[in-house]
């Protein structure tokens, strides 16, 4: 069975014009941070095979809709959580590319201070809380936030992501029960792109259509097309919506598919060339695209201006990266591993 | 000064940081059941559900949720009810509270207290296990074991107050021990040992309830004419050494007493920096005293055979004297 045929995924594109009401800068803007996310990835790529960039590399390339959808629906005061394929929600967040390619690099003028590296990106100024790497375990952090938030009397959601493959754990059973239980601002989404690394969804998953599972803890949840940046948004502001007002949690599922392979070591068996090109002629890049010309909004040549601006600073962020330092070795000392300043004596590591 | 036990030393402590309302409590059965030792009880009568918060039993949910509501300026204290469930929580314990301040570069940090307790009594193979050296092994956590009831609450109090995840350890057969706890407020650095008992012929090195059987056994020696120092670490991490190392230095004779496993065990480090920093110092081989190998048994007269009494402490320190 092709993962075509066992997850038919919504048409995208054929919306006869914008939604009511969409203001052309903010059409302008979702498509912008696409574009950047997928220069900014296609460059890392390029950095990795010239080894600048080390570890994983896992690229959302493919994805973008989702993530800029999804984030476009939060407000300054919320919070996100994301997994290790993080790249596309923390520039959708509006983190620094130039902080985010120096992370890359492993320098200090990284976001995590070049500790991190691709798989952490975080910002903590804008309650980006960052990319966490065990599968499916920061969906607890996530409900942890929103629980902080409704204890304060804050108005913040709480918006996490994570993949298919992360709801078949127990931390994610666990954190849907304390979510709806306690009835916290929570939004999460989870990015059906068919595959847990290389196992496909109908392998790994009891239900595949993922958003059933929530009905187990009678919370509200949706299946939506991850691939039209514009419904994804719309359902990330039905469900930050509900959140906000003291509801409860929301389970997105967002169907989408990354055109790259897991991460930069992926020889990708498990799927072949022809699936992968039937999905890219897709692209949720260019189907907005053709949109945004087809609905008269944006004119082609300011189109071609923004996607010039962005390759300039992709590449000038690839030059601050490189120019950049590397950390220094107090990180690797005990005192660089507590916020509080402590004392081991006598001193491990002849520190 | 009042002579109060280590359960009541909790729960003053537990009251006095209640009255900061970035402090909340959670984890299973310490409310409505009115908790399972009997510190929190009363807790949510006073206090109220909010912030008094019985979880489902869901270990890594307990944990992962204080880790995410500290990053928000809360200040929980987890309670998980027994050291041997905390097994479910290691991965946001070890993964992420030890984790997040340094992995994004000190850009946020895990005001977090995870209180928990370990202890034995005919529970058998998976109620009966100490893991202070998983937690204290891994950099990033702050780990404490008090012994005392003035110890229990003013380094409650400091677990609480501090900026980084602190594992807090209590011992099952330790909450009615007593001691002198003041009525004021006051705080017990983490990272600090004390010297509970001088003597010149051999040092013992321990910590949590085997501060007090390791007095007991000097009480003993004592009468043979053998005057043992004894260093209450208190904390395991960071760990201080130094007065252990002093003591040494003077003695000569090194015994280390831990209730858990010997094999990479806590004692197996406290040795190792005796060898370290006090080699030219060394009478004799050092000494331990730790739990028999074996997953603990359920019969009354095995368990106690695998325990630690006050007679192999003293023959512990007898042989180090040899
Ligand atoms: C707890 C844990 N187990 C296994 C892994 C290894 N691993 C990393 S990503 C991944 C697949 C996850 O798939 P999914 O959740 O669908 O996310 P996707 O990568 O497709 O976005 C696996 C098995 C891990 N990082 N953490
Ligand atoms: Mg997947």
């Amino acid at each position: 069975m092709t993962q075509d045929t066992a997850q038919p995924v919504a048409a995208v594109g054929d919306a006869p014009r914008p939604p009511d009401g969409t203001d052309p800068a903010l059409l302008m803007e979702l498509y912008r941070q696409m574009v950047l996310i997928r220069r900014f990835e296609e460059k890392c790529q390029e950095m990795y095979t010239k080894a600048k960039i080390g570890g994983f590399l896992h690229l959302y390339i493919g994805e973008e809709a989702t993530g800029v959808g999804a984030v476009s629906a939060l407000r300054e005061g919320d919070h996100i959580f994301t997994h290790y394929r993080d790249h596309g929600h923390a520039i959708a967040r509006g983190l620094d590319i130039n902080a985010l390619m120096a992370e890359l690099f492993g320098k200090v003028t990284g976001t995590g201070k070049g500790l991190g590296g691709s798989m952490h990106f975080a910002d903590a100024s804008k309650q980006f809380w960052g990319g966490y790497a065990l599968v499916g375990c920061h969906l607890l952090l996530a409900v942890g936030t929103a629980l902080g938030d409704t204890m304060q009397r804050k108005p913040g959601v709480t918006m996490v992501f994570f993949g298919d493959g992360a709801t078949n754990g127990g931390e994610f059973y666990e954190a849907l029960n304390f979510a709806q239980l306690w009835k916290l601002p929570v939004v999460f989404v989870c990015e059906n792109n068919l595959y847990a690394m290389g196992t496909p969804l109908e392998v790994h998953s009891s239900v595949t259509e993922i958003y059933r599972k929530a009905a187990a803890f009678d919370m509200r949840a949706e299946r939506v097309d991850g691939n039209d940046v514009l419904v994804m948004r719309e359902a990330a502001l039905r469900a930050v919506d509900h959140a906000r007002s003291g509801q409860g949690p929301v389970l997105l599922e967002a169907m989408t598919y990354r055109f790259r392979g897991h991460s930069a070591q992926d020889v990708q068996k498990y799927r072949s060339k022809e699936d992968v090109e039937r999905r890219r002629s897709g692209d949720p890049i260019e189907v907005f695209r053709r949109q945004l010309l087809a609905w008269g909004v944006i004119a082609a040549a300011d189109l071609r201006t923004l996607e010039h601006t962005i390759d300039d600073q992709v590449e000038a962020a690839v030059q601050f990266a490189e120019a950049s330092d590397e950390p220094g070795v107090e990180w690797i000392r005990q005192s660089g591993v507590y916020a509080a300043a402590i004392t081991v004596d006598p001193p491990i590591h002849g520190e | 000064m009042p002579v109060i036990t280590v359960r009541e030393a909790l729960r003053q402590a537990l009251h006095e940081l209640m009255q900061d309302e970035r402090v909340f409590i959670i984890g299973e059965d310490i409310g409505h059941y009115g908790s399972t030792y009997g510190v929190t009880a009363g807790f949510l009568e006073q206090y109220g559900a909010e912030r008094i918060r019985d979880a489902p039993i869901a270990e890594a949910g307990i944990v992962g949720l204080a880790i995410g509501a500290a990053l928000v300026g809360m200040r929980p204290i987890a309670e998980i009810m027994s050291v041997n469930f905390s097994l479910l929580a290691f991965d946001q314990l070890i993964n992420h509270a030890a984790k997040i301040y340094s992995m994004f570069g000190g850009q946020m940090h895990v005001p977090m207290v995870l209180r928990t307790t370990n202890g034995w009594t005919q529970l058998s193979a998976t109620h009966s296990q100490s893991f202070d050296v998983m937690f204290a092994h891994v950099p990033g956590l702050k780990v404490v074991a008090p012994a005392t009831p003035y110890d229990m609450k003013g380094l409650l109090r400091a677990s609480v107050a501090d900026p980084d995840p602190v594992i807090f350890i209590e011992h099952t057969l330790m909450y009615t021990v007593k001691g002198e706890v003041p009525d004021e407020p006051y705080e017990v650095p983490i990272g600090r040992s004390a010297l509970v008992r001088e003597g010149r012929h051999a040092t013992v090195v321990t910590y949590s309830r085997m501060v007090h059987l390791s007095l007991q056994a000097a009480e003993v020696l004592s009468r043979e004419g053998i005057e043992v120092e004894i260093v209450d670490l208190r904390t395991l991490r960071p760990l201080d050494m130094s007065l252990a190392i002093e003591s040494f230095k003077r003695t000569g004779r090194g015994v280390v007493v831990t209730e858990d496993w010997q094999s990479f065990g806590t004692s197996a480090e406290i040795a190792a920096r005796l060898y370290e920093y006090g080699f030219d110092y060394l009478d004799a081989p050092i000494t331990r005293v730790n739990f028999r190998e074996v997953p603990m048994p359920y019969s009354k007269n095995l368990e106690l055979k695998t325990v630690i009494t006050v007679d192999r402490i003293a023959n512990a320190i007898r042989d180090a004297l040899k």
